[in-house]
């Protein structure tokens, strides 16, 4: 059986390029993240932020180059990462016409985790997030910063080894701001690449910068 | 890699809650069929049915119904992200093919429960063929969960996806349907239940299920890439 190397960088990307078409929406990023470091990614609409994030989280092929994450060289063996990464996109993910605590639920049976195992660590989540009181209700009924703290329970309740965060702080007041942060925020070990258009609030956790622009070049500081 | 099972219980449960919730699809499906039926009795003005007729009747209002279903199958998955967090998860995505089968099947089953004894009240002298049609009712029902569940998450991707799945779908199912409505005449006969090639179109109908199925899952994957 083959196995992933344990130590090679948590991300190395070598002239990735994804088209839409004939529009280029990312054009030749390259860089290597080590284990337990955050890349913050910038730029403005249209750069290609969400794109990469998606290509990274295994929604979306690349259109060319070489993308390897946590040791596995995607497309190719996106099907041994699932499961190995935390994605929190524009898009909750979650069933509106379920409760939050059964949209979890649903999660933690779809990546195995054993039912009590997954009772708990469900717990442990709504009281990270202050969402414990609110956790019956249907996700319909919430507002949109509480759906984000649902969202952020959703992307860390499999314990991921890689963290995709596209605007976490989106719809989040202050006091969820600090709630999440203990869940995704920087931390030793954890791997993070970070999507936002706050440089002033997460520049300082960065381990590297990656700019993305229309229709320039990455570049990588 | 989860393992198949859970996975495959899992969205079976998740859409089944959500159906019983929001009771979006069942009660459409069933009022819908109800109607067809009593615009039948009104329009061929005719208080009994027997035969090719009776059959004719029955199937085309069970798959027009079934349409309604089959339509908002993939629905809350594209419209609230449930396809990026199952694609998230470490589970073979044959079993998402599989539970949305399984959810339309039980949808399926569920209306005809309630539709097929309107039909029998309506169109039949005697309740003694639906027995025997059960079974056809059941081998149609594997059949059109089956396509439904593939053509409707390819169309699911699509803003025309109300038009798409019916055209897409429908030449697909006319042999089902063709072998549902050949095995259901000689059930629903003036006379009582016959059984003139009854065995014919039952295997025809569990070849059709058997292909569809094995195709879904063969081919589920590659529709649920980018």
């Amino acid at each position: 059986m083959e196995t992933i190397e344990s130590n090679a960088p948590a991300l190395r990307l070598t002239g990735l390029r994804r088209d839409y078409g004939e529009r280029p929406a990312l054009d030749g990023v390259g860089l290597a993240l080590g284990r337990g470091e955050t890349l913050l990614v910038l730029g403005p609409n249209g750069a290609g932020k969400t794109t990469l994030l998606r290509i990274l989280a295994t929604l979306l092929r690349p259109s060319g180059g070489e993308a390897t994450v946590l040791g596995c060289s995607l497309p190719d063996e996106a099907w041994r990462l699932r499961g190995r990464i935390g994605y929190l996109g524009h898009e909750p993910l979650l069933y509106r016409d379920l409760s939050g605590r059964e949209n979890l639920r649903f999660q933690a049976r779809l990546h195995g985790i054993a039912q009590r195992a997954g009772e708990e660590r469900i717990e442990e989540l709504l009281r990270a997030t202050g969402m414990r009181r609110r956790a019956d209700e249907r996700v319909a009924e919430l507002s949109a910063g509480m759906r984000q703290r649902l969202s952020i329970c959703r992307c860390v309740l499999h314990e991921p080894e890689l963290l995709l965060l596209d605007e976490p702080d989106s719809n989040l007041d202050a006091e969820g701001r600090e709630l999440a942060r203990t869940l995704i925020g920087p931390a030793p070990g954890r791997t993070r690449v970070v999507v936002t258009h706050d440089p002033e609030r997460h520049l300082p956790e960065a381990d590297q910068v990656l700019r993305l622009g229309v229709g320039e070049a990455a570049m990588v500081s | 890699m989860t393992p198949s099972r859970a996975a495959f219980a899992a969205i079976l449960a998740k859409d089944l809650r959500a159906e019983l919730r929001t009771l979006q699809s069942l009660p459409a499906m069933a009022l819908f069929a109800v109607t067809a039926f009593v615009i039948f009795r009104f329009g061929l003005d005719r208080t009994s049915l027997s035969g090719s007729l009776a059959s004719g009747v029955l199937w085309a209002t069970l798959l027009f119904a079934a349409l309604l279903g089959i339509n908002r199958l993939f629905v809350a998955e594209r419209e609230e992200g449930g396809f990026d967090a199952i694609r998230l998860a470490p589970i073979d995505r044959g079993a998402l093919f599989a539970a949305k089968a399984a959810a339309l099947l039980v949808f399926l089953v569920a209306l005809e429960l309630v539709v097929v004894p309107v039909f029998a009240i309506f169109f039949l002298d005697s309740a003694a063929a639906l027995g025997p049609l059960a079974l056809v009712l059941v081998l149609a029902d594997l059949g059109l969960a089956a396509t439904g569940t593939l053509i409707s998450s390819m169309a699911v991707h699509s803003r025309a996806r109300d038009l798409l799945g019916p055209l897409v779908l429908l030449p697909l199912v006319v042999p089902l349907m063709i072998a549902a409505t050949g095995a259901s005449e000689p059930l629903l006969a003036l006379h009582g239940p016959g059984y003139h090639r009854f065995g014919t179109w039952l295997a025809v109908l569990s070849l059709y299920d058997l292909v569809f199925l094995l195709v879904g899952w063969a081919v589920f994957d590659f529709l649920l890439e980018d």
